[in-house]
């Protein structure tokens, strides 16, 4: 099952975990599996278009994630990352 | 006399400030949500100890919260409001900020209502849990002209969500930039209502539509009174008129009618303060001079009165946003700004003097009652 690395701004849905095993195929699968789990979740990184929020970003393994149809296989490790900036 | 509570948002979170009940001596508590932007906290009249609070969650997006214990305790809404999905070929619109909230009717005790960036008008009829797009507005015909792509710097805002106390149904908005509209059949048609109101920026002076509003108010003893701290001025409206007559004409010349907020007086319809900032020029939005003021009305505008004291004599350059200044419910009404500088004042004689309770705050966006 992949695994997925929560960032610490996300921990609040998640009751503290930084890594959560979670099914799918698809970004988008893993996406809704978070969702199912931790509600509230998924509105965090993607707005009501289905648009990666601006200042967040996903990878699978190391490479970056522009669509949520991207496959994700059973070893590989989901990246959530908030790119926080400015003052 | 009783103890006050004042809500108090902030770029990098939320505070509360109680006093005792001579309302002279402050505590600060806070903060919570430690680096989300708070836009509104809003206690809920009808029952007290519900609040809620629209922010946006760092870069995460926006988002309501909701207390039912005064502030102690806090849950996100199941659904925040959001846009619908767009059809092929539609602008795709998703809420970059929840920006303004407004509890219903005294009717509806579960209903509220939210407004956003960019505009979009949405309900809730749990109390804040659950958010549903008001169609009426946000897939209006028209909505497209009337939003245009203007707005404030912060994005184009739909704001000052008024609700008649007499007849649910009757609803006003006011947009940055569109101006002021108006609903009398629950949010399902809308029609401009900006007769009067000047638009220096645009071209034509006399459009239905494309004004700024920074902030409209309606006083629930006498509904059909409006007043509104405009872009260009300050305006009253009796309706059933639909032309704004700008009662800040009569503010000193030297002073100007520009500014954010306007707050009104609970018990007298005819009471109104404004907290005038500079907009000559390059538009500094600080106090006049750097000496900040706030101006009384006691007779519906017609009449303008200078209420400093207390307040820093010189080189003070406050800015306050529309959120940022209201009046308590006390016999003696209380008054409270703060400022983008992080300072909390207040007022405990309906503006004649004024002390700061709160300094070192982040930057102040709302300050509520």
């Amino acid at each position: 099952m992949p695994t997925v690395n929560i960032p610490s701004p996300l921990r609040s849905y998640t009751q503290g975990a930084s890594s959560v095993a979670a099914q799918g195929a698809t970004v988008a699968d893993i996406l809704g599996d978070l969702e199912r789990r931790f509600p509230g979740i998924r509105f965090r990184m993607i707005d009501e278009q289905d648009r990666i929020r601006q200042h967040i970003r996903i990878f699978v393994n190391t490479e970056a994630v522009n669509d949520l149809s991207t496959a994700v296989a059973q070893r590989d490790i989901v990246q959530l990352i908030c790119a926080l900036s400015g003052g | 006399m009783a103890s006050q509570t004042i809500w108090i948002g902030t770029r990098k979170g939320a505070f509360v400030l109680r006093s005792d009940e001579l309302r002279k001596q402050w505590k600060l508590t806070g903060p919570q949500f430690l680096g989300h932007v708070i836009h509104h906290i809003v206690q809920d009249p009808r029952s007290p100890k519900s609040v809620l609070i629209a922010a946006k969650t760092g870069h995460l997006g926006p988002t309501v919260f909701r207390s039912n214990d005064r502030g102690k305790t806090w849950k996100e809404a199941a659904q925040p409001p959001a846009f619908r999905k767009a059809a092929d070929g539609e602008s795709a619109r998703a809420v970059e900020r929840v920006f303004w909230l407004t509890p219903g009717h005294a009717s509806q005790p579960n209903v509220w209502y939210a407004g956003t960036s960019p505009c979009g008008l949405f309900r809730s009829e749990d109390a804040g849990e659950n958010w549903q797009a008001v169609a009426g507005f946000n897939d209006h015909p028209m909505h497209g002209q009337w939003t245009g792509d203007g707005g404030t710097p912060d994005g184009p805002l739909l704001h000052s969500i008024l609700v008649d106390p007499r007849d649910p149904a009757h609803l006003y908005i006011g947009l940055s930039g569109g101006g002021v509209f108006e609903s009398t059949d629950a949010g399902r048609d809308w029609s401009p209502l900006n007769e009067g109101c000047a638009a220096d920026f645009l071209p034509d002076p006399n459009v239905p539509y494309g004004h700024d509003p920074h902030c409209v108010v309606l006083h629930p003893l006498q509904p059909d009174r409006l007043y509104q701290q405009n872009h260009c001025g300050i305006y009253r409206l009796d309706r059933p008129e639909r032309r704004w007559t700008r009662i800040g004409n009569a503010m000193p010349k030297k002073v100007g009618d520009i500014g954010f907020p306007i707050v009104l007086h609970h018990a007298n319809p005819d009471i109104a303060w404004v907290h005038p900032m500079d907009g000559q020029t390059v538009w500094p939005r600080t106090s006049v001079d750097g000496r900040p003021a706030v101006y009384r009305t006691s007779d519906a505008g017609r009449t303008w009165q200078r209420q400093d004291k207390g307040l820093p004599p010189s080189q003070a350059w406050m800015t306050v946003l529309r959120q940022a200044m209201c009046a308590d419910r006390q016999a003696r009404v209380g008054l409270y700004f703060g400022t983008t500088g992080g300072e909390v004042w207040a007022s405990a004689n309906e503006g004649d003097s004024w002390h700061c309770i709160a300094r070192n705050l982040p930057e102040i966006y709302s300050v509520t009652c």
